[in-house]
């Protein structure tokens, strides 16, 4: 992959918000327009590794959100191209007025690498908790929103970023993620969904940290209940890839998103959206944060407690395919 | 009033014991905000056992003054507080941290008995604390509101927009009380965002100043008493403090903001808390010069 100066063997031992600070530094000198800023969470969210490569063009305004974006949207009305970074639930809430009216509304090339996303920060509770962003993101014009699988195509969505017009969404977690690819070079392109494993049985789209527990799950399905599982990696919430989400619902009828983030707003009600103009009828479940503040603990801990880990995902997977939806004898695209 | 010597006594030994159980917390957490806790951990002592009327036995008793800890992340130093007064079992914190606790590393006021609000996402706590002090006065009831804020979080625009308010309404019924540390977590508040002249900036806000050192128990009886004593405007406590004070492998250092102690830690960290408080009680300067390097560089 152009411009990646770290091997796969590297991008095992970094953690995400790491490879998102390497990618940035090298961005950085490839195009000296692109500038830094945080509110310091410089350390926490890795951007301080642009900081400390180009401190002159790094700004850290201090713990004051709202300030920070409306800086960057300044700066990018006067040209540079800023990557700013803080935990997501201060970018998508805090701060949510500087980024609909100051970025949003004025079409601004501001990219926001938002750390500590869902409930990758699980013991900090949910004043740290991002369980909503996806919705709220989602929902704001001209904005792109990416929610990157694993460490690798962080750095694939922070470099497509910078060559995409307008405000841009990254939605990384706390720490490291599982690997989900085994090369760099699998094909990423900003609004088109990774097909992870072929199948016919049923999809499950998901996003984030959720894309390798849905191919474990898809893996042990097909292994102990010989189901065809097909897995989309929905990187791009917006926009997002109606054509692969049209496929799934004609190619298998049965759908199951899951994603790190309330049932409510997010992935789950993207692919509906898309799923529901088809006019088709399909079998389809939403996995998810439940309408409800979060426990606390760690990640892989509220993962399995709201049913979004491997055993979750293919505990749903079993009882959909059990499930009947309505037959349409007349379906010339069934397969 | 000044304090008995037996009343400061009681003070220390308190503060002592509590610092203690916060690094207990912290080892039973895994880690958590250790320097933040320890730099507010005679202010939050002071005002818990000598000047807030409240009955642990009665969380909700209506009268009750309300404490706001707006640095919501210092939960590993406020629990042990709560703990020790008995509001919940000692025992729990424990489980501090562990899925399915109630305690995490910001306390869920819907959670922990005696948290009155779920803080953690900084410059909230003044205007919760505002509306609580507005409340009081009009339903004419006389328990005061206490708000403790970082020095960092005073970064935060909305700390002014209710700092502004305060002045207007004339919440003498308020406190405002700034662990002024001197760190966040990117470094000295100084080099990531100055807010110097900081009291000048209270002041242009409508507020009386009254400048203490957080580590001694007689400056802060001081301010407390004139902020008790607030007329016409309300009063801003910056209480001068260490972060990590009393634990000398931390004090001062902004990169202790967070972290975890193993066991030879613990034991050093134990055993330079008994040092200062056996400094403290003996007189010597226990002030924020004693027990840091030179105020939070
Ligand atoms: C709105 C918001 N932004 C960022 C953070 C992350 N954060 C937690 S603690 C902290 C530093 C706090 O510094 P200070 O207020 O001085 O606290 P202290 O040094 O007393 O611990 C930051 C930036 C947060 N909790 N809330």
């Amino acid at each position: 992959m152009s411009g990646m100066t770290f091997t796969m063997l590297d991008a095992t031992k970094m953690s995400t918000a790491e490879i998102y600070g390497k990618t940035l530094c090298d961005l950085g000198e490839e195009h000296k327009e692109i500038v830094g800023l945080s509110a310091d969470l410089a350390k926490s969210t890795k951007i301080g590794m642009f900081g400390e490569k180009f401190p002159e063009r790094f700004f850290n305004v201090g713990i004051a959100e709202q300030n920070m974006f409306g800086m960057a949207a300044g700066m990018a009305k006067a040209g540079l191209v800023p990557y700013v970074s803080t935990f997501a639930v201060f970018t998508s809430m805090r701060a949510l007025d500087q980024v609909h009216t100051d970025i949003c509304y004025q079409n601004l090339d501001v990219k926001m690498i938002a750390t500590h996303a869902g409930l990758s920060f699980g013991q900090a509770g949910s004043t740290h908790h991002c369980t909503e962003d996806i919705a709220i993101m989602r929902s704001m014009a001209n904005m792109t929103v990416i929610v990157p699988a694993d460490g690798v195509e962080t750095a694939h969505a922070v470099r497509a970023a910078y060559g995409r017009k307008g405000p841009v969404y990254i939605r990384i977690n706390r720490g490291f993620d599982q690997a989900v690819y085994e090369r760099p070079d699998y094909g990423f392109e900003l609004g088109k969904a990774v097909t992870m494993r072929e199948g016919t049985d049923l999809t499950i789209i998901a996003c984030g940290s959720t894309v390798w527990r849905a191919v474990e799950a898809a893996r042990t399905l097909e292994k102990v209940d010989g189901l065809k599982v097909r897995v989309l990696n929905m990187h791009t919430i917006k926009p997002i890839d109606a054509e692969a989400i049209e496929r799934a619902v004609r190619e298998t009828r049965r759908i199951i998103t899951v994603e790190d983030h309330t049932t409510i707003g997010g992935l789950g009600s993207a692919v509906a959206e898309v799923a529901a103009g088809t006019g088709k009828s399909f079998s389809f479940r939403r996995l998810g944060v439940p309408d409800c503040f979060s426990i606390i603990g760690l990640h892989e801990d509220l993962l399995a407690h709201y049913g979004i880990d491997e055993n979750g995902i293919a505990a749903a997977v079993r009882e959909t395919m059990g499930r009947d939806f309505e037959a349409d004898e007349n379906w010339d695209d069934e397969v | 009033m000044p304090l008995s010597s037996e009343e400061k006594r009681r003070l220390e030994e308190k503060a002592h014991e509590l610092r203690n159980l916060s690094v207990d917390t912290v080892v039973w957490a895994g880690s958590g905000h250790i320097g933040g806790s320890m730099s507010a951990m005679d202010i939050m002592t002071i005002l818990h056992h000598k000047y807030m009327k409240i009955d642990p036995k009665r969380p909700a008793m209506p009268d009750r003054d309300r404490f706001i800890l707006s640095k919501g992340h210092i939960g590993v130093g406020y629990a042990p507080v709560l703990a020790d007064l008995g509001y919940f079992d000692k025992e729990l914190l424990k489980e501090y941290n562990h899925t399915g606790s109630p305690l995490g590393m910001h306390l869920d006021s819907k959670k922990v008995t005696g948290v009155e609000a779920s803080t953690g996402s900084l410059g909230h706590g003044l205007a919760i604390g505002l509306g609580m002090a507005v409340a009081a006065r009009l339903k004419g009831e006389s328990w005061r509101t206490y708000v403790l804020l970082g020095d960092g979080e005073c970064d935060e625009g909305e700390v002014w927009e209710s700092a502004m308010a305060a002045a207007h309404f004339k919440a003498t019924n308020l406190v405002t009380i700034v662990d002024r540390n001197r760190c966040m977590i990117d470094g000295p508040t100084e080099e990531v965002m100055a807010l110097e002249p900081f009291a000048d900036k209270w002041r242009a806000f409508g507020f009386e100043v009254v400048e203490c050192d957080g580590h001694d128990f007689d400056s802060l009886a001081a301010a407390f008493d004139r902020a008790h004593a607030a007329k016409d405007k309300p009063v801003a406590i910056i209480a001068n403090t260490v972060k990590g004070w009393g634990i000398d492998f931390i004090a001062g250092d902004y990169k202790w903001h967070y972290g975890g102690f193993d066991a030879e830690k613990t034991a050093k960290a134990k055993e330079s808390l008994a040092r200062h408080r056996d400094a403290r009680l003996a007189g010597a300067a226990g002030g924020a010069g004693a027990a840091g390097k030179g105020g939070g560089k």
